[in-house]
């Protein structure tokens, strides 16, 4: 058994008296890519801040790479991509991940190899405003690699990219998984879901699953992600 | 420590190397105290008396009121564009922020005191008894004031447009009963009460009292040490302001 990056015991959060999470309890094992999939507004975004300890916990109990969330050591070995892109538009490619890359304390040289893997090499002179998006939602992802985090928290980062790049990137994610990095990665998109090992499934709040892809398919007899969350819903109600 | 070191002055570099990029934004916070200070010139061309009287306060004025505006709005677009939150999750302390900010709009800050100090001094020849050097060092940390102040009523703000408005709301009150339009003695006495609680009033206390003396007075320094602690009061209230966690 591979040990638990992360580990959530009945966590909650209530948001201006809206229960935003309930009662969610999953374990996510070292190595592992996990899809946090749901609609917009089922609570991905808060339990990913909550992951990353910027999101006040209001019920239950959360344990990242073995210590409570929001611990200041996590902060080193998270990284983090929010929903907005999160990067200042008034510096170039290069500055921005040279700021944060000082920030980690991670080399120069990896801003450089940073740089060719989210392929903007030719682009790295030019100020970040002047970007496109996909380009732009590339770079606030090449921040979160810096410093080799053990944890890497992204959400929605392939919105809006184009295919080819998608791909690419998903690419990268699973390399990442192989060397022993974890990966949460949120998506409202179903067909992302079938490139990970392992799936949270959020609706209101609420999981509908937690485990193994695998397993989710063979449990509702469904041949797609889409179609096995569609039943689970309907499960649910019937109970 | 060394950590924190390296975050701040990173930090630092980052906001110079953004300004870098808006040279615009540079030219204005130096050019413009100066345009002011040339423009008041003009208006008391016939009055050298009038205006050897109010240009020493105004030498610390000006630059506490650009500054207020550029740092709120600067911090305040930290904190909408995300990149706040993002820094909130990353290994670097609230104090490294805040000190970074400050070291960046203090090296503009000794830059455009410099420049509008000279003019007035220098090329506008104003009689100032005491030392040239503590009027300037006034304006200096008149301007860091202005900084600090900034970043704390960022905080709280929602949107750009209510950061504007901070500066009537917060600055012009200090600028209006501070003792520049009226000396402190003659005004009504609740007011004059409600000034003591003003760091600007000490300010422009400071820069009159060593125009008018020869020495640096004990008050003089009393004026500096109070603009300075209120300064660094506003600093440590901005970092309260700043969250990790939400709810």
């Amino acid at each position: 058994m591979q040990e638990a990056s992360i580990h959530a015991s009945k966590l909650g959060v209530i948001k201006e008296d809206l229960q935003v999470l309930e009662d969610l309890s999953f374990v996510i094992r070292k190595g592992t890519l996990t899809g946090l999939i749901g609609p917009s507004g089922s609570g991905k975004t808060t339990l990913m801040r909550s992951i990353v300890g910027v999101q006040k916990i209001t019920a239950g109990s959360l344990e990242v790479l073995g210590e409570p969330a929001g611990s200041a050591v996590l902060r080193k070995r998270i990284g983090y991509v929010t929903q907005n892109v999160a990067i200042y538009d008034d510096l170039t490619i290069e500055q921005n991940l040279r700021y944060f890359a000082r920030l980690v304390g991670a080399k120069r040289t990896q801003v450089t190899e940073i740089i060719e893997q989210i392929q903007l090499t030719e682009q790295r002179k030019r100020l970040a405003r002047n970007l496109s998006g996909g380009q732009r939602a590339r770079l606030s992802l090449a921040v979160a690699l810096l410093g080799d985090p053990d944890l890497l928290v992204l959400d929605e980062p392939t919105v809006g990219l184009d295919p080819l790049l998608r791909q690419e990137l998903w690419k990268l994610f699973a390399s990442l998984a192989k060397k022993g990095k974890t990966l949460l990665i949120s998506s409202h998109v179903m067909d992302e879901a079938e490139r990970c090992d392992a799936l949270l499934l959020l609706r209101d709040g609420k999981l509908l699953w937690n485990g193994p892809r695998q397993q989710l398919l063979e449990r509702t007899r469904e041949t797609s992600v889409e179609g096995a969350f569609i039943s689970m819903v309907k499960q649910g109600k019937k109970k | 420590m060394m950590y924190h070191l390296r975050a701040t002055v990173a930090t630092m570099y980052r906001i110079l190397r953004q300004l870098s990029h808006d040279p615009r934004t540079i030219a204005l916070i130096f050019i413009v105290p100066c345009v002011l200070m040339a423009l008041l010139r003009w208006l008391f061309d016939e009055n050298d008396r009038l205006f050897n009287q109010i240009a020493p306060a105004l030498l610390g004025v000006f630059p506490f009121v650009i500054m207020f505006i550029i740092t709120s709005i600067t911090t305040l677009r930290e904190r909408t564009t995300g990149t706040m939150e993002r820094l909130m999750a990353m290994p670097i302390g609230k104090l490294d922020l805040i000190f970074g900010y400050m070291l960046a709009f203090g090296l503009l800050a000794i830059v455009q005191a410099l420049l509008a100090s000279t003019l007035v001094l220098y090329v506008f020849n104003i009689d100032v008894m005491g030392p040239h050097w503590f009027l300037i060092v006034m304006a200096l940390v008149d301007s860091l004031l202005g900084a600090a102040l900034g970043l704390f009523v960022s905080a709280f703000a929602r949107t750009e447009f209510q950061a504007v408005q901070f500066m009537p709301a917060f600055v012009l009150p200090q600028v209006l009963i501070g003792g520049l339009f009226l000396p402190l003695s003659q005004m009504p006495d609740l007011l004059e009460k409600i000034a003591y609680f003003l760091p600007l009033t000490y300010a422009i206390d400071a820069l009159n009292a060593v125009t008018k003396n020869a020495d640096i007075s004990g008050d003089a320094w009393r004026d500096l040490s109070v603009v300075i602690a209120f300064t660094v009061g506003a600093l440590l209230l901005g970092a309260a302001t700043l969250r990790r966690k939400t709810r």
